[in-house]
């Protein structure tokens, strides 16, 4: 028989109980919608995460000390000294050609006085590289320069939260702002970035020269963190392996010995926290499978239901030369059209409810056209699966018996 | 002239729970091409078994059976079913037409199964075989909008199309009035008139003497074969029919 034929009886057959096929197709309809909207929200999240890492900076690294062990005695990286010095970072920007910069990060925080009010908020002392690092621009004012850093300048950039606080409705290039009772002048005000993966607002921040932190408001010698650059996306490794050598060479660690520093890159980062929304997506995912399942079930209960129902049907078919497997064909048909409709029909409702979600809630859906596809080909062979049972006892129907029915 | 029917000691048995039950106890019989048979029997006599062997929806236990020079016994389910389409127009006593099925789709029904497309156009075909029973007109209209004899002939056209060696009817007319029985019966007289072989099972002596010859069963065996003397021609019994209702409003 025909495909074409066994696509004309199958909708022919479905349209003369279009309530009944609907509500059939209908467990399709759901399972398909919930499987697509469901590891849609959780893509959605994960990318999100994602773009919040690169909005961090571009081919970034991150070196910070690391625990270590001493004669088999571990050591935190804050109990004694900390591992990362000047020393390190001059070195790195004399023995590693595949860094673009090199930053020193020298976190603390304080209440800030200026301008309206005051304010707290956490300061970093960053070196000019810091800016390049972090693909960070000034909406006005300038950068500090290297001079700067080395003198210990009291001068500073805020952040756009920082700017709105204190000084709302005025221009806060050259005014004066108190951090802890020290005078710094402010050079500039940053781009706006938003909040990172953390929900942190990363504006809420002053950033001063590195020394001058470390200095004047920390009165300690070592760095906290030390952000670098690769030169490109392809350089990442070498520039790791670049770093490693070079201070374990200022920290003269044997090779092989654990390092005292820890290099962590954004991919890794990005990794690890979208490993909790991996699983919710993969958790969400499959409960709505189990839906598609279900909605499988409810197609064989009506298949089988209209195996019994159309009896005399068959039996008339099989009188007139109907193959045995062309009335398996023709039901099994039938149930993939049911199904493959259904998830049709279901795709459509998912990139209804993700518009919706998208418009009227925080959750940013993203469907991947890949979950579309083989959540459609998941229900066709649902339809394949649950409809065979049906379509086979239509099939081993006797002819005189089936005739009979009434 | 060909041999549509040659069966020689045909037998078949049921199996109901552990009593066997002995349908066809040795059925001889030959059909030649052109005949018009009508095969009685009360119920319970074989005739549906038979009927049943003929059409090649059953099975042989015993015997031989070959039905226009094809030997059928213990054939596969398929060989069956290709048998049925090529071979074999059926014509049943509750019509079995598709519901919700046009008249034309109903007809071309048996053209969708043919493996070997021995017709080119089904819908043309179909569209001949209805208006050799009189339906041109109304091929677009479903079951539930025709009468119960436009439905048999609709029946019929099925039965028709796929220009079998042999039209098998049961009980043609069991649901239908006398009127449009005889309706009926014409249609299949001018039918074999123009040289299709017709076996028709039925239980009423009125309607078996439209044939040409009539067998009788009981208990499984031919007890009855004979040309019919007094055939009626249903085209003259109608006519008088209508004369004589003529006459009694006059």
């Amino acid at each position: 028989m025909k495909w074409s034929n066994l696509y004309k009886i199958a909708i022919k057959s479905i349209m003369k109980n279009k309530m009944r096929s609907l509500l059939t197709s209908l467990g399709i309809i759901i399972g398909v919608s919930s499987v697509i909207v469901m590891v849609a929200i959780g893509e959605g999240s994960q990318r999100r995460i994602k773009e919040s890492f690169s909005s961090m900076g571009t081919n970034m690294l991150m070196i910070s000390p690391n625990w270590r062990k001493v004669q088999s005695v571990s050591k935190g990286a804050s109990g004694g000294r900390n591992s990362l010095t000047y020393d390190d970072i001059e070195e790195l920007k004399i023995s590693c050609p595949s860094l673009s910069g090199v930053s020193a990060i020298i976190k603390s925080s304080g209440q800030l006085i200026g301008g309206t009010g005051n304010w707290s908020t956490s300061v970093e002392g960053v070196d000019p590289d810091y800016f390049l690092i972090r693909n960070w621009d000034l909406s006005s004012g300038r950068i500090f320069t290297k001079r700067e850093v080395e003198s210990k300048k009291k001068v500073c950039i805020i952040g756009k939260t920082v700017a709105d606080e204190l000084f709302q409705g005025i221009d806060p290039f050259g005014q004066k702002l108190r951090i802890r009772n020290t005078p710094f002048k402010i050079i500039g005000v940053l781009d706006s970035k938003g909040q990172n993966s953390w929900g942190q607002d990363q504006d809420d921040i002053v950033l001063a020269p590195s020394k001058t932190v470390l200095y004047r408001l920390k009165g300690r010698r070592d760095v906290d963190r030390i952000y670098v650059s690769a030169t490109s996306d392809e350089t990442m490794s070498i520039a790791e392996e670049e770093i490693d050598t070079a201070l374990r060479k200022t920290h003269k660690l044997a090779p092989g010995e654990d390092p005292d520093f820890r290099i962590r890159n954004q991919s890794e980062m990005v990794e690890m926290a979208s490993e909790t929304s991996k699983t919710l997506t993969m958790l969400l995912g499959s409960i709505a499978g189990v839906s598609l399942l279900v909605g499988g079930i409810g197609i064989m209960n009506i298949m089988l239901v209209s195996v019994t129902e159309r009896t005399r049907e068959i039996g008339i078919r099989l009188s007139l030369g109907a193959r045995s497997k062309d009335v398996l064909m023709q039901f099994l048909t039938e149930a993939i059209v049911l199904s493959l409709t259904g998830g049709a029909i279901g795709i459509i409702l998912s990139f209804l409810i993700a518009h919706g979600l998208t418009k009227f809630t925080e959750l940013v859906p993203y469907i991947n056209p890949w979950v579309v596809f083989s959540a459609f080909t998941f229900s066709g062979a649902v339809g394949i699966f649950f409809g065979f049972y049906p379509a086979k006892k239509a099939a081993n129907l006797n002819p005189i018996d089936a005739l009979r029915y009434e | 002239m060909n041999r549509i029917i040659e069966m020689s000691q045909v037998k078949k048995n049921y199996y109901v729970g552990d009593v066997v039950v002995k349908a066809l106890q040795g059925v001889d019989l030959t059909i030649d091409e052109g005949e018009f048979v009508a095969i009685m029997g009360s119920s319970g006599s074989g005739k549906s078994t038979l009927m049943n062997i003929i059409g090649c929806l059953d099975n042989i236990n015993e015997g031989e059976y070959v039905l226009d020079s094809v030997n059928v016994k213990n054939l596969s389910r398929n060989e069956y079913a290709d048998i049925r389409n090529q071979k074999i127009g059926f014509v049943f006593q509750g019509f079995n037409l598709l519901p919700r099925t046009t008249a034309l789709e109903n007809v071309e029904l048996p053209l969708l199964y043919d493996r070997n497309n021995r017709i080119k156009h089904p819908e043309i075909k179909a569209k001949e075989s209805l208006d050799k029973v009189g339906l041109s007109d109304r091929i677009d209209h479903e079951p539930n909008q025709l009468s119960g004899g436009q439905q048999q002939r609709v029946a019929i056209a099925r039965a028709l199309v796929t220009e079998p060696a042999l039209l098998l009817a049961d009980e043609p007319t069991r649901t239908l009035d006398s009127r449009t029985s005889k309706e009926v019966m014409a249609l299949f007289q001018e039918l074999n008139t123009q040289g299709i072989t017709i076996i028709l099972v039925t239980h009423e002596r009125d309607i078996a003497k439209y044939a040409k010859r009539n067998i009788v069963l009981r208990d499984g065996k031919i007890i009855e074969d004979f040309i019919v003397e007094d055939r009626l021609i249903a085209t003259e019994v109608l006519q008088s029919v209508t004369d004589g209702a003529i006459h009694e409003m006059v």
